[in-house]
């Protein structure tokens, strides 16, 4: 694993992804990594421009803003236009097609799944989209292990919501599994 | 845990009792976790309709006896200015948090800026000598809020903490001290019968014993220049008395104020001096400079204000070339230039960014390699 992993987690706001990164965050310090984690976002509570990044690391992690990311998750299209060219190399590029219908750059490593519409779908609701859309990065990535993933849930949202967050989780887990390349 | 959870957990584990105000983007976690937290140890949280009555609640408080503390941000420090004057002439701890955001006016609400480093010592009117601390990470933000509630205490003044809205919405893993090992300065009380009490007495450190009222002690308390009694005077040798100790209190203690890191710095050939964020974003760039054999070093100030005169001084005698990254249009540089009066200005070399983004460690590597 690299010493340092950086993580952006974008889309629009109300979509979760600033919860999203925290329970990345918390799951890194489930397992004593060295993690920061910062976000942007407008003055909106839904709507225009929101995002979180996520470092995760073995050593002292000066920056804590993500400028050269190794993963990048983009649930919108302006999400994905905006970040997309601060994308590594070799990193790893997962869109919601949901909503992103058009790939200005063809990422190495692209999976395109549509979250939104599947969390719709298989568990009534688009609310969830952030935790499945996590959890389906951190199994193609490895960069938390599930269990501190399901740890972290547990203590990042109310109890009310725990078991459709973990339901979400595991579907997840389920299609990184079955897209994995 | 976040920046503004640390500020809030620094300011209950330092002793604060009291917070009076108003919730502002970036800086509305303090008010919001103390308002749940204070109550809960006996202390007392109020919002009050606007910042105005904020600082002068903490003031009032203070005179009472509280340990005192608000939280604003930069349309908020704005109004409170006159206020943080008054607590200042009065020589009443408080202190107030300023988690600063893009100005001027209500600017960008959600956006990083460093535009009140001078507001923070020249915000009110007269001359007023400042303390001022600016954290770097969010357990330094824990640290400084007791450091600052502290100082306050111990200075009898109101002491400002700035925190750049990143660090106040980063969240990083952060293990608190036992409060065993938390050192908690609390103000010194008159030990004088009350008919002998001066409410601003001398002594050798230019820090006076604070009584309270409801204590049995007799002062008052005026904005307008006073004597040792706290009574209005116009006479010239009374002003100058309370002037010079105002300003002494704080000369003659730099070395207890000033707090400095200096990273790399031993035989750094380039220096890059700046705070808070800034400053995080510069250390990376010096550890990817000095891969590539680049001698660079950072000297960060936590305490901005008094400004670290000594320190900065030998930094400018020891390297060639000082590199100042700062959110704003030119605030902390002004310092370096009015100490760099053997200097040609060539060896100065701004970074200034005021568009809501941060200066990334890639901005100042490039600049480090364009002096280099």
């Amino acid at each position: 694993m690299a010493k340092s992993y950086e993580i952006r987690l974008s889309g629009s706001g109300g979509q979760g992804l600033i919860l999203a990164g925290i329970i990345l965050a918390r799951a890194a310090v489930i397992e004593k990594r060295r993690v920061t984690q910062t976000q942007s976002y407008g003055p909106e509570s839904r709507g225009g421009y929101s995002r979180a990044d996520v470092i995760i690391s073995d050593e002292e992690i000066y920056f804590p803003e993500a400028t050269n990311f190794n993963c990048l998750l983009a649930l919108t299209q302006e999400a994905c236009d905006v970040y997309l060219y601060d994308l590594r190399d070799s990193g790893i590029l997962i869109i919601d097609t949901t909503f992103v219908k058009n790939l200005a750059l063809a990422a190495e490593n692209t999976y395109e799944l549509p979250f939104t519409e599947i969390a719709q779908e298989k568990l009534g609701s688009p609310i969830t989209t952030n935790i499945l859309s996590l959890a389906f990065m951190t199994q193609i990535t490895g960069i938390v292990k599930p269990e501190s993933l399901k740890q972290s849930i547990a203590e990042s949202v109310k109890p009310a919501f725990v078991e459709l967050n973990h339901k979400a989780m595991e579907l997840g887990f389920e299609l990184a599994k079955k897209y994995k390349k | 845990m976040q920046g503004n959870e640390a500020v809030a957990y620094g300011a209950l584990d330092a002793g604060v009792n009291f917070f009076a105000g108003y919730p502002i983007t970036p800086s509305t976690e303090v008010a919001e976790i103390l308002s749940v937290e204070l109550p809960k140890r006996g202390g007392v949280f109020v919002q009050m309709e606007d910042e105005i009555a904020s600082i002068c609640a903490i003031t009032g408080a203070s005179l009472a006896g509280a340990k005192s503390l608000t939280a604003t941000s930069g349309p908020g420090f704005s109004l409170m200015q006159e206020g943080i004057g008054f607590a200042k002439i009065t020589e009443t701890p408080c202190v107030v948090v300023n988690v600063q955001r893009m100005g001027p006016s209500t600017g960008m609400p959600t956006s990083p800026a460093q535009g009140d480093i001078m507001q923070a010592k020249w915000g009110s009117h007269g001359d007023s000598p400042s303390i001022v601390l600016y954290p770097d990470s969010v357990k330094e933000s824990y640290e400084l809020t007791i450091r600052a509630v502290n100082l306050a205490e111990k200075y009898r003044t109101c002491v400002i903490l700035l925190l750049d809205e990143v660090i106040g919405h980063m969240r990083e893993a952060v293990r608190l001290p036992d409060m065993a090992n938390v050192r908690v300065i609390n103000r010194i009380k008159p030990t004088v019968p009350p008919h002998w009490y001066k409410h601003y007495d001398e002594n050798q450190k230019y820090l006076s014993p604070l009584a309270s009222y409801g204590e049995g002690y007799r002062f008052h308390v005026t904005g307008l220049t006073h004597d040792s009694h706290g009574f209005p005077t116009n006479k010239s040798s009374e002003a100058s008395e309370m002037m010079e100790r105002l300003r002494k209190k704080i000369d003659y203690n730099i070395r207890d104020l000033v707090q400095i890191e200096s990273h790399q710095m031993e035989d750094a050939k380039i220096a890059i001096f700046t705070a808070g964020i800034t400053a995080r974003a510069a250390k990376a760039a010096i550890a990817m400079a000095r891969a590539e054999g680049i001698k660079v070093g950072l000297l960060r100030p936590l305490t901005i204000w008094p400004f670290p005169d000594d320190a900065v001084r030998k930094m400018l005698r020891n390297v060639e070339t000082v590199i100042v990254p700062e959110l704003n249009q030119g605030q902390l540089i002004h310092e370096i230039q009015r100490l760099t009066k053997d200097k040609s200005d060539g060896n100065l070399i701004p970074i200034q960014r005021v568009n809501g983004q941060l200066i990334t460690p890639n901005d100042i590597l490039r600049k480090i390699k364009e002096v280099s």
